[in-house]
């Protein structure tokens, strides 16, 4: 894991032959890719805890998507900084990537409001699970929807602009979107084993009481 | 499939009666569905386009459903009437879908003011619009209805509702803004139109989760 970063930094610099901005794209695209992981893996475990119901299948799905709006919220943010370094402008509508994401980061924020003002308990989880089911079909649906749009709505046409990924760039991207999914999964286990060892210590402490 | 339908009739009758008996929930949607246009009226300079004032009622809409929605499941919540209909014999679904076709018949009704109010008052609206506008309740009020329900459950209820359902109707924003200021509304109905099978389907087949544990 911490290798894979390392390496990442040693290699972005070498490659990023399209002035400094560049670079930026090492981050910004295997951070969002990652946090669609993040979500797609919420929702699995989601499916599966109202298919199953395997125990603890509830926390896992809520641990993804809390990463996943971390990974979510840094992928605004380094968008934004990326969109303010190559058009001039902090906030492109016509972007549809990150329009997107807003979207979804609005979806997944209404997530955390549903789930703390639920009282825990299994009703909770089901009312998380079937939310988490609905932003990863909302997925999909707002993506058709804003690329529909894209063409009367803002006549801009939307230039695809970005490199051409080849040889090393494309390495050098796989390493990045490598380093972050196990950087998401590390967060992932640490947080799961926090939030595991928190409601044992619970137990115990009701046991004791 | 014909006692499916039987039970969504009733519970969409009983909603309606109750309705036609205690009035509290449709006038209000009259009302504030008719006074949002004449502040929008307000809020928009003289000089703006016809196209500004066509978003605007793509949010009088959306607002008047959430009220209508707002409303929706206060019935069922006093008196715990919601515990008796998930052990009432039949598919639970049932009650997702009666309370949208409630719903629904609510919010076209307070179109039925809100659209010719708005042909008087800004500009006439083609029937690509009318459609829009058509598909997109449905959509509201089925998807709407979903998260009435899930608001119930919750101790926040009438605060989280609007958090839960305004990223899901995003897409029915564009698509009817698309329906209906777009040259070619035909691709813009059709998205609508999908959306309204999607999320039909997922809310049928996910509800019962909601109401149960």
């Amino acid at each position: 894991m911490a290798a894979s970063i390392v390496l990442v930094f040693f290699v972005v610099p070498d490659d990023a032959d399209q002035g400094f901005s560049q670079r930026i794209f090492y981050f910004h695209v295997p951070i969002a890719l990652t946090s669609y992981v993040c979500f797609g893996w919420g929702a699995w475990k989601a499916l599966l805890h109202l298919w199953k119901r395997p125990p603890g299948a509830d926390l896992e799905s809520y641990v993804a998507i809390h990463l996943g709006v971390i990974f979510g919220a840094l992928t605004l943010l380094t968008g934004s900084i990326w969109a303010k370094i190559s058009w001039g402008h902090w906030w492109v509508w016509s972007e549809n990537q990150l329009v997107l994401f807003l979207v979804l980061f609005l979806f997944y924020c209404a997530y955390f409001m549903l789930r703390f003002s639920v009282e825990d308990g299994p009703a909770r989880a089901n009312l998380c699970a079937v939310y988490a089911l609905f932003g990863v079909v909302l997925i999909p649906v707002s993506f058709l929807a804003i690329r529909l749009a894209q063409h009367v709505i803002h006549p801009v046409v939307f230039a695809r602009h970005g490199p051409r990924v080849h040889g090393t760039m494309l390495l050098t991207f796989c390493i990045s979107w490598a380093a972050m999914l196990g950087l998401f999964a590390t967060l992932y286990q640490v947080e799961l084993a926090g939030k595991r060892l928190d409601s044992r210590l619970r137990e115990l402490r009701e046991l004791l009481a | 499939m014909r006692r499916f339908a039987a039970d969504v009739a009733t519970l969409a009758r009983k909603d309606l009666r109750l309705e036609l008996r205690a009035r509290d929930t449709l006038p209000a949607m009259l009302l504030f569905v008719f006074s949002a246009l004449v502040v929008f009226h307000f809020a928009i300079p003289d000089s703006s386009s016809r196209l500004a004032s066509n978003g605007l009622l793509w949010v009088a809409i959306l607002f008047t459903a959430l009220l209508g929605l707002g409303r929706a499941f206060v019935p069922e919540r006093e008196h715990s009437v919601l515990d008796g209909l998930v052990l009432a014999p039949c598919d639970r679904s049932a009650i997702w879908l009666g309370k949208g076709l409630a719903t629904l018949s609510f919010l076209v009704a307070a179109e039925a003011i809100a659209l010719p109010a708005f042909a008087l008052f800004f500009s006439g609206l083609g029937a690509s619009a009318v459609a829009g506008v058509a598909l997109a309740d449905v959509g509201i009020c089925l998807v709407g209805s979903f998260v009435a329900a899930m608001s119930v459950a919750s101790r926040a209820r009438e605060l989280i509702l609007p958090l839960l359902f305004l990223p899901l109707a995003i897409p029915i924003v564009i698509g009817g803004v698309g329906a209906s200021v777009a040259s070619g509304p035909g691709r813009y109905l059709a998205f609508l139109a999908l959306y309204d099978a999607v999320f039909a389907i997922l809310c049928w087949a996910s509800f019962e989760y909601v109401v149960t544990e």
